[in-house]
């Protein structure tokens, strides 16, 4: 019997600190410092479990000794491992930064267990083999975000929590009917047997479109495309920085990973139906999201806008569905988890520092914190793709992947666009950073700055060596690219036969 | 104390009991017939739940005296050790064993780890129930 418990790690590792945290819940330092230290330690593994994937290929875990496909399977193919390792990644740098920044009264509320359960739902959600057991994740995921995104209990965060909550509670009792209906049809839960199953009909039934728009409607609402997104400007907007940071870089994506995995998994029969559909809704995605970012003089919202945006082109590149286009997509996920945070914990410094965030009343930073506007320099050209940062490659794969199939009008709007979400970000550096220095901002010395600053730096080095290393990551990418265009792959490893 | 609560008060002092050892025999029956951790946790928050209401809330702290948010992480704990436990005999995580033991008293019978799984997932059910209840109705 193959074996391999380090599959299960990047959930167990932080689920078990979640619970010690718990029990420790007054005692803030000894907190903090269990909460950095466990995720290093989920950095590491996850590191470890990437290399494991590289080097001997998809490794999977029958959770309870029981034979897929009647118990949960856990899979890591080079994407899911991918993923995690840049959750891990991501859930450290935001550890690092609540420290300094989230305050006492959340710290001693249960803070740093729910992050840890954050990432535990996460984790477990890109690792998972088994559609239920994914609802399941999904479902630790947002009651964590639930809670992140109330902590603290002022005005504006109970307004948006009642609707971020209606929004996902409704998506996911969709969830489980699109499961249900599912489950009717072949029989059977675990992600590579639903595969084979669908893979023997000898006539493709109608219904299983309608399931796939079903599951479409379910992550589009989680992972916000158009017209499903309209939830995510207010209520990514509420709450603190770190948590803004850790749902804006990570949930989102979920949402996309899943639509990825169950478009190559298991609806690839209709693809003139469900794959256009998505093609459409990913360049209007795209659209709405520039349009939000060029319009708002609000720092926040131009960065959440501009989550929108990534989300269309990671899609449109899914629904090209060529191996370029996928490279691309999956390219351009992981470049944008990272850079996304980095990005927010930066607007979270200039905020702390100007104590606002609207654009207009503030500018001249550079004269005071030239470090920070340069790492904001830097993470705003790798957002807008500007080669040789990490936003490129990924874009010109998309793009490249889009022209090769005759979409021609996608891919011009893709690469149009990446002018104005250059300008939506550079509009933040020129007005808020450049200028003269004719306006004191408020001494805040319970926050330090420089250390703020430690893990948005960390960030934008990984997303920039991202970037210059891509014939290094590409090895990789191209692995993970090999598994969502070849399902039998996937399918082989699980049910080994 | 409230007063006038005289017939109400007696009889949660006995039916509570009753159901206390009705959601234990729940709890154990999970295994072989209709019941488990979840019902039986259910069942033991509703005893308490009598109590609250025949007495107080300050009166229940007495005779709890702990907060039940401990019991939440009391019962992930146990769950998660015993989940995680299998990775220390290097068999796939959550993997349960049991075995036959002759017990004083009792017999021939079966200890299942899956059971200790049961007793976080009661818990945990026991805890997230009170502590709801005890939070809105301390709150004003």
């Amino acid at each position: 019997m193959e074996m391999n418990n380090l599959v299960v790690l990047p959930i167990f590792v932080p689920l078990l600190t979640a619970v010690i945290l718990m029990f420790i819940s007054k005692k803030i330092n000894i907190q903090r410092w269990i909460s950095v230290g466990a995720s290093l330690v989920t950095v590491m593994i996850a590191g470890l479990l990437v290399h494991h994937v590289s080097t001997d290929g998809i490794q999977t875990l029958d959770i309870g000794s029981w034979p897929a496909p009647f118990g949960i399977t856990l899979v890591s193919d080079m994407l899911s491992s991918l993923l995690v390792l840049t959750t891990s990644i991501i859930g450290f740098a935001v550890i690092l930064y609540s420290i300094y920044s989230i305050g006492e009264g959340r710290e001693k509320h249960f803070y740093y267990p729910i992050v840890q359960f954050l990432i535990v739902g996460v984790n477990g959600a890109f690792t998972t083999g088994d559609i239920f057991n994914l609802f399941v994740f999904f479902e630790v995921m947002l009651m964590a975000s639930y809670v992140l995104l109330v902590l603290g209990g002022t005005k504006i965060q109970l307004r948006e929590t009642i609707k971020y909550l209606t929004v996902n509670v409704i998506s996911s009792s969709l969830f489980v009917i699109a499961v249900a209906y599912l489950y009717s049809i072949v029989g059977t839960l675990n992600m590579a047997h639903i595969s084979q199953r669908i893979g023997l009909l000898e006539e493709i039934p109608g219904i299983l479109t309608v399931i796939a728009i079903l599951f479409l409607i379910v992550f589009g609402l989680k992972g916000a495309i158009f017209p499903l997104y309209f939830w995510l400007p207010g209520s990514y907007y509420a709450p603190p920085v770190p948590v803004m940071t850790l749902l804006g870089a990570l949930l989102t994506k979920v949402g996309i990973y899943s639509i990825a995995r169950t478009y190559s998994l298991f609806f690839y029969h209709d693809q003139s139906y469900t794959h256009d559909l998505l093609l459409v809704l990913a360049v209007v995605t795209v659209l709405i999201g520039v349009v939000g970012s060029i319009a708002y003089w609000d720092i926040k919202k131009i960065i959440i806008y501009n989550i929108i945006t990534a989300i269309g082109v990671i899609l449109y590149g899914i629904s090209v569905a060529t191996t370029t286009s996928m490279t691309g997509s999956v390219y351009y996920l992981i470049h944008d988890m990272i850079i996304k945070a980095a990005l927010f914990l930066l607007i979270g410094i200039i905020v702390n520092i100007t104590g606002t965030s609207n654009l207009k009343k503030f500018h001249g930073l550079i004269n005071d914190y030239p470090v920070l506007a340069w790492v904001y320099f830097i993470a705003a050209i790798s957002l807008a793709g500007i080669p040789p940062f990490s936003g490129f490659v990924g874009k010109w794969l998309v793009i490249q992947g889009g022209m090769e199939r005759g979409e021609l009008i996608g891919s011009v709007i893709i690469l149009l666009t990446s002018l104005l979400v250059l300008y939506s970000v550079m509009k933040i550096f020129i007005y808020g950073f450049w200028g003269g220095k004719d306006q004191d901002y408020p001494d805040q010395h319970s926050i330090s700055y420089n250390k703020l600053l430690i893990p948005a730096i960390l960030l934008t080095v990984i997303a920039v060596l991202y970037g210059f290393g891509s014939e290094f990551v590409y090895s990789y990418v191209a692995q993970a690219v090999d598994t969502l265009m070849n399902p039998e792959i996937y399918i082989e490893a699980v049910l080994k036969e | 104390m409230r007063s006038g609560d005289l017939i109400l008060q007696t009889m949660s002092k006995v039916v509570f009991f009753i159901i206390i050892l009705f959601s234990i025999h729940l709890f154990f029956e999970g295994h072989y017939r209709p019941g488990g951790g979840f019902v039986g946790g259910l069942m033991t928050s509703g005893a308490i739940i009598l109590l609250l209401l025949a007495y107080d809330i300050k009166t229940v702290k007495k005779i709890i005296p702990f907060d039940f948010k401990w019991l939440i992480a009391v019962g992930l704990f146990i769950s998660v050790v015993t989940a995680g436990g299998s990775l220390l005999f290097n068999v796939p995580f959550f993997t349960h064993v049991h075995d036959y033991f002759n017990i004083p008293l009792l017999g021939k019978t079966s200890l299942h780890t899956a059971a200790l799984f049961d007793l976080g997932v009661f818990f945990v059910v026991v805890g997230v129930t009170l502590t709801i209840i005890q939070t809105i109705g301390e709150s004003e």
